[in-house]
């Protein structure tokens, strides 16, 4: 029995009490990331933006929260329940799942497998299901012609972010997310003799892939300018145009859940995860989590300037973006990469 | 150990529910849906094995895009299933036959050790231990060196499928307005706008 509950039980509890630390701090950092998203989008637009609940606004998300769980659920007489109702919480869980796997600091992740950057892949291109899902049983015109789109478009640049992961894995020649960012402690700037600093990191050895990177994770999230499933001057909201209350609640935490997680992706492959900017004493002595969020959270920035001042894009002209000018750049630079690192002997 | 064996007897029930569903389901939509619980659960079931490359794979290529399309497909056409259905029973026997050749296949492959042991020496490659090597590592080690022409002629035979879809569906048409993406790039205030200085109560 004692041997039963040391390799069971024990673990199971840790686990999941880790899984609920992990889903608290995630869950409260998207509030906050929400409200950055309207701040941001408000102060380019010299607006307030949300600023009545709490000082400055702060506890806006909380107010949304409770006004959505509040709502009546409606659900339209036409539509098929089961999966009308199965699509916000596809969505939502498999956002959430893969967090499993993303390392926050050196050891601080739950489960540390061989594979984990193919099962982040693996997570992102099903969170395309969510969407279909309901577009398809809300059986209505707009939430179908946004299922439509989204599912050409997510398919479509899943194929450059997975070359752009093949790139960094050549580099890096591992898997497994924790790996990929030790790999960042050497790099250009340790090769040219200066202590370890934020020129060893992927981005700047990668560079034309980091931009490929940040733009497919835009599109990859349905974040405008690529936000053609719910366009809203063209489809009202795309696939969420039935959804109210909690299930509407669901689908943009799921959304938003994905573009942390492709946030803290950028970070991981591209800004050296929760490694100090400059090799000194003092910043080094701040915990590798500050840095983690800090870098994570400018990527999020960056998202947000862009919603804030790019113009939507164009159905043909996002798919062209895709496959026409992504894919082929991508494709080169892993031939370019494998070359690379085959001459000069650094794998 | 027990449960290791507890989830496989999970992940095998679930999966062969969910594939008899695919083929019972009326709704054709419900059948793709049961098809990627199916695939879910085969790679839960290679994630025992130890196959965790494979698994991760599988939910990639089948589920994340092989999936989506047969959704889209099934979703876009109106095809009345009821009619398809009807004639079930005359298939029967014929879906049986092949359902057996391939059964017997795979217990010759999977299998093949058990009836003659001296196949397992024949192996030119053989798996190394999991505490080893990843398996990613391992399949690697192989596939780009000692099978790299038979990887390649692969991939040709995929991208002459792909060709041949492309050549079937691709049809120029003439009198329709193309977009020139070089052309509209190009276009600067002096090529594309003309000011016309409008007389009062003249018009252009």
């Amino acid at each position: 029995m004692d041997a039963f509950v040391s390799t069971y039980v024990w673990p199971a509890i840790i686990m999941v009490a880790q899984s609920l630390l992990l889903l608290v701090a995630l869950l409260l950092f998207i509030a906050y990331i929400l409200l950055a998203d309207r701040k941001i989008w408000a102060a380019v637009q010299l607006r307030r933006g949300p600023n009545v609940v709490g000082p400055w606004g702060l506890f806006q998300s909380f107010a949304d929260l409770l006004k959505f769980v509040f709502k009546e659920p409606v659900i339209p007489a036409g539509a098929n329940k089961a999966i009308f109702l199965l699509a916000p919480l596809v969505s939502v869980t498999l956002a959430l799942a893969a967090w499993a796997v993303i390392p926050l600091n050196a050891g601080w992740v739950i489960a540390n497998i061989n594979v984990g950057i193919l099962f982040v892949f693996a997570i992102s291109s099903l969170e395309v299901y969510g969407i279909i899902m309901g577009g398809w049983a809300s059986n209505s015109k707009y939430p179908f012609l946004g299922a439509l789109r989204s599912a050409a478009q997510m398919v479509s640049y899943e194929v450059s972010i997975g070359f752009v992961i093949v790139t960094v894995l050549l580099c890096v020649g591992s898997l497994n997310l924790t790996d990929i960012v030790n790999a960042q402690s050497n790099g250009i700037g340790t090769n040219l003799g200066l202590p370890a600093s934020f020129l060893d990191w992927h981005w700047l050895a990668l560079f034309p892939m980091f931009i490929v990177f940040f733009i497919s994770a835009l599109a990859e999230t349905n974040r405008p300018p690529f936000d053609l499933p719910e366009a809203e001057s063209e489809l009202v909201a795309g696939f969420m145009v039935e959804y109210g209350s909690t299930p509407y609640m669901m689908f943009m935490l799921g959304e938003y859940a994905a573009i942390c997680l492709m946030c803290a992706l950028t970070t991981i492959l591209f800004l050296g995860g929760w490694l100090p900017p400059v090799d000194v004493w003092f910043l080094n002595w701040v915990p590798g989590i500050i840095w983690f969020v800090l870098k994570a959270s400018f990527v999020f920035f960056m998202f947000a300037m862009v919603k804030a001042f790019v113009p939507r894009y164009r159905y043909d002209q996002l798919m062209r973006l895709g496959w026409k000018v992504f894919l082929p750049i991508s494709l080169a630079m892993v031939v370019i990469t494998a070359f690379v690192l085959k001459l000069t002997g650094a794998a | 150990m027990g449960l290791q064996v507890l989830f496989f007897y999970l992940f095998a029930f679930i999966a062969v529910a969910s594939a008899f569903m695919v083929i019972a389901a009326r709704n054709p939509v419900y059948s793709v849906l049961f098809l990627i619980l199916t695939f879910f659960n085969s790679a839960g079931l290679f994630l025992l094995a130890g196959a965790e490359f494979l698994a991760m794979i599988l939910l990639v290529v089948y589920v994340g895009a092989v999936a989506v399309l047969f959704l889209f497909v099934v979703m876009m056409l109106d095809i009345d299933f009821a009619e398809l259905r009807a004639g079930v029973l005359e298939y029967a026997p014929v879906g049986a036959l092949i359902g057996l050749i391939l059964a017997a296949e795979l217990i010759i492959v999977v299998g093949g050790a058990t009836f003659s042991p001296e196949i397992a020496k024949g192996i030119s490659m053989p798996i190394p231990a999991v505490a080893d090597r990843t398996n990613t590592a391992a399949l690697g080690d192989v596939l780009y060196t000692h099978y790299v022409y038979f990887f390649q002629i692969a991939g040709l035979v995929l991208l002459v499928a792909m060709i041949g879809a492309i050549v079937l569906t691709l049809r120029h048409r003439v009198n329709i307005k193309r977009q020139s993406i070089p052309q509209q790039v190009a276009r600067t205030p002096e090529t594309a706008v003309e000011v016309i200085t409008v007389k009062p109560g003249q018009g252009i």
